[in-house]
């Protein structure tokens, strides 16, 4: 049983490696080159769902989004005040997973608006992180601001409002963004050389293909996967 | 002046880049063409005057830390060069100088004339792709740059359509194994994120010490599959011969000499300065997979090399094998070793650069890409022959070329770290390169030349002096070995220095 939890709870890598599978399957067993390309989409989309899967934490929210309720309180607790001190928010405000790695930048700047302050926090607390799975983070104890004197109550409890919101890791998203891109050029360049090869060959199943440069060749198709009327005629 | 140079690492990466969708612009059709080549090869010069420029200020004042836009490493993109990137940048960006200018009358004769600049610009972005994968200690940054280098070299081997269709399926070939190798890459890549946290090449070498788990394991298979692919390891090298023997015959001088080299040189980077040789899964990948693969391509190329007719891709079988004796030099697991392969790396970019350039010289005068077209080449194309004669002697390992000197490494390597097998192996492998390049030189010389192409001439001088330039490299180094091997064994003492 053990066994089967540990299956089910990693499913997003089962999805990852039946489409990997199948992209590669597809690139591999169809003749036709838009199957070839569509069987590659596939395969470098599995690629994608893996690396965003990985930057995800569940109930982790994008690092520029603030939740509805915290809105309000904001708006609530009579605009943006002064956070305690810029310190707070870069020694420890943030707790940082190593799948968070990179984020406290991100969060501690939203912080940072939140509070109407300009000043950017550094990413002291990068590296610091101790091993452990993504979702640990929500199982661990919030974390609270260091509370320095003369701070207003209010905007105190705005920050650990916004201390105990989850976020997901952008880098991985952001990497994939990279490869996406990637991924749409070198389908342009495919399909566009599809379309010359359709031109020059008037066919674009591999097998006709490599027939016809079989018979440019040498005359006649070596192999007999080639034609029947090429076969007959040669 | 040291504002300036403090930006040195970038400039080889940076002017080409800008250069590239300058080159589009410029007019194709005026002055034949001469405005987008001589542009292009005057950033390609640039290039290699930042590079030797680096090459020599980390041969003198050690390795380099370039911090893109300013952000410190672990977060920021760094540059890293050490001599093993400098070694291979130079090999690079030197290959490019000289196969820009070579390129203008092959490229003019095979390819229309409005797509000159797009042409150079291509080759500008497919050079940049190459040296940004070399100079980037990023590892997701080398990805980028592979695809970057990748996607235009698609185009550029399918822009050989004119002469021959099969440049086109010969491109999608390539485009669908590329992919999958670079796709490949990233896999590994996001294995070795998620159980690190940082993709910096220092910064993992250090989150990774001491975490051999399977996750790491799987993702190095998969980084060196995938860089397996487009270095044309033996058995998945199937998409090389046919894109190189098709490719514009000035596309093929480029490729062939740099771009499967950049490929085994990210397979020594993440064996080395990521992964680390404390690991015993890299070492036992490299004992027993690699090097009977290494060993295997090494005889299978060249003897499919021997029944080849069409010249370029019997050079191209023949660069299978090549990539061969590199992986077995790595494979050794030593300092020696890995220097053999270094210098071999950069040797053979060296000559096979040449007799590319001797191919596309042929194929430009004779008009054929076969072996029959260099029936008495040596009486209707002198310095075209010599020049072909001098790499093809340089490639089987004669004393006083670089290829002796290359060998001569390996087998010493071979021979100290107790492999005499591997030895052997190495000598009987060159003896078949003797077969298929003796085979060419025969018919050069000795077979009479056919009456019918008495008009034939000498190639114009634009190609003879850079090939000239690349033969006397091939001399050069095999005489003076104090750039080649001392810098090469200093890189291999720095890797291995690293990794421990």
């Amino acid at each position: 049983m053990d066994l089967l939890a540990f299956a089910i709870e990693r499913y997003n890598y089962w999805i990852f490696i039946t489409l990997m599978m199948m992209g590669l399957f597809i690139v591999i067993g169809r003749g036709n080159l838009i199957k070839k390309m569509i069987g590659l989409n596939v395969f470098q989309t599995s690629v994608f769902i893996y690396y965003i899967s990985i930057g995800k934490i569940a109930g982790g929210t994008a690092p520029i989004y603030l939740p509805e309720d915290l809105k309000a309180r904001m708006a609530h607790g009579g605009g943006p005040a002064p956070l305690p001190g810029k310190d707070a928010i870069g020694a420890g405000a943030i707790r940082v997973d190593e799948s968070l790695h990179g984020g406290a930048g991100f969060a501690g700047n939203d912080l940072q608006s939140l509070a109407g302050k300009a000043a950017p926090p550094e990413g002291a607390a990068l590296h610091s992180a101790p091993e452990g799975a993504a979702n640990d983070i929500l199982a661990a104890p919030p974390l609270t601001i260091e509370d320095h004197a003369g701070a207003a109550g209010a905007a105190a409890d705005l920050a650990k409002a916004a201390a105990e919101i989850v976020y997901s890791n952008p880098l991985p998203h952001v990497l994939i963004l990279t490869a996406i891109v990637v991924g749409i050029a070198t389908t342009a360049v495919g399909l566009a050389l599809i379309v010359r090869i359709r031109e020059a060959y008037g066919t674009i199943e591999e097998d006709e293909l490599e027939a016809a440069d079989d018979i440019a060749e040498f005359g006649y198709v070596p192999s007999k996967r080639g034609l029947p009327e090429q076969r007959a005629g040669a | 002046m040291t504002q300036f140079l403090a930006q040195l690492p970038v400039l080889p990466i940076i002017i080409p880049l800008i250069a590239a969708p300058l080159t589009m612009l410029l007019p194709a059709r005026a002055l034949k063409g001469r405005i987008p080549y001589l542009f292009a090869t005057l950033v390609s010069w640039i290039a290699f005057a930042a590079s030797a420029a680096i090459l020599h200020s980390v041969a003198t004042a050690g390795p380099i830390s370039y911090h893109m836009g300013d952000f410190a490493p672990p977060i920021g993109i760094e540059y890293r060069i050490d001599l093993a990137n400098a070694l291979v940048l130079t090999l690079v960006s030197g290959v490019a100088a000289l196969a820009f200018p070579f390129s203008y009358a092959s490229i003019r004769a095979e390819i229309d004339d409005h797509q000159l600049s797009m042409f150079y610009a291509m080759a500008l972005i497919a050079m940049v792709g190459l040296l940004g994968v070399v100079i980037t200690g990023d590892a997701f940054n080398v990805f980028v740059f592979v695809e970057i280098s990748s996607l235009s070299t698609y185009a550029l081997v399918a822009l050989g359509a004119r002469r021959d269709r099969r440049a086109l399926t010969a491109s999608f070939n390539y485009l669908v194994m590329g992919t999958i190798g670079a796709t490949f890459f990233v896999i590994g890549l996001g294995l070795l994120y998620q159980a690190t946290g940082t993709l910096n090449m220092a910064d993992l070498k250090i989150q990774l010490a001491g975490r051999d788990n399977p996750m790491v394991e799987a993702g190095f298979a998969f980084i060196l599959v995938g860089m397996g692919l487009k270095a044309a390891m033996f058995p998945m090298h199937l998409w090389m011969p046919n894109a190189y023997a098709h490719a514009p015959s000035a596309v093929a001088v480029f490729l062939a000499a740099t771009s499967t080299k950049v490929a085994v040189y990210v397979i020594i980077r993440f064996t080395y300065t990521v992964i680390g040789a404390d690991f015993d899964f890299a070492g036992a990948a490299f004992e027993y997979l690699i090097a009977p693969l290494a060993v295997m391509g090494m005889f299978f190329a060249s003897i499919v090399a021997i029944f080849q007719d069409n010249l370029k891709r019997m050079l191209a079988y023949s660069s299978v094998g090549q990539i061969g004796y590199m992986l077995l030099g790595i494979s050794f697991g030593t300092e020696q070793g890995l220097a053999a392969s270094l210098v071999h790396l950069f040797n053979h970019g060296l000559m096979k650069g040449a007799l590319f350039m001797a191919a596309a010289a042929v194929a430009f005068r004779v008009g054929s890409e076969t072996c029959d077209g260099f029936r008495g080449l040596a009486r209707r194309m002198p310095w075209t022959a010599a020049a072909f004669i001098i790499a093809a002697l340089s490639l089987v390992g004669v004393p006083g070329t670089i290829g002796f000197i290359s060998k001569w490494q390996l087998l010493s390597a071979a021979f100290d770290s107790g492999r005499a097998w591997a030895g052997f192996l190495i000598v009987a492998s060159s003896l078949l390169s003797v077969i298929y390049m003796g085979r060419v030189v025969e018919l050069m010389t000795l077979a009479p030349a056919p009456a019918a192409g008495a008009a034939v001439r000498e190639a114009p001088l634009s190609m003879l002096v850079p090939m000239a330039i690349l033969v006397a490299a091939n001399i050069y180094f095999g005489l003076s070995t104090e750039l080649t091997v001392d810098l090469a064994e200093r890189a291999a003492t720095s890797l291995m220095g690293a990794a421990r």
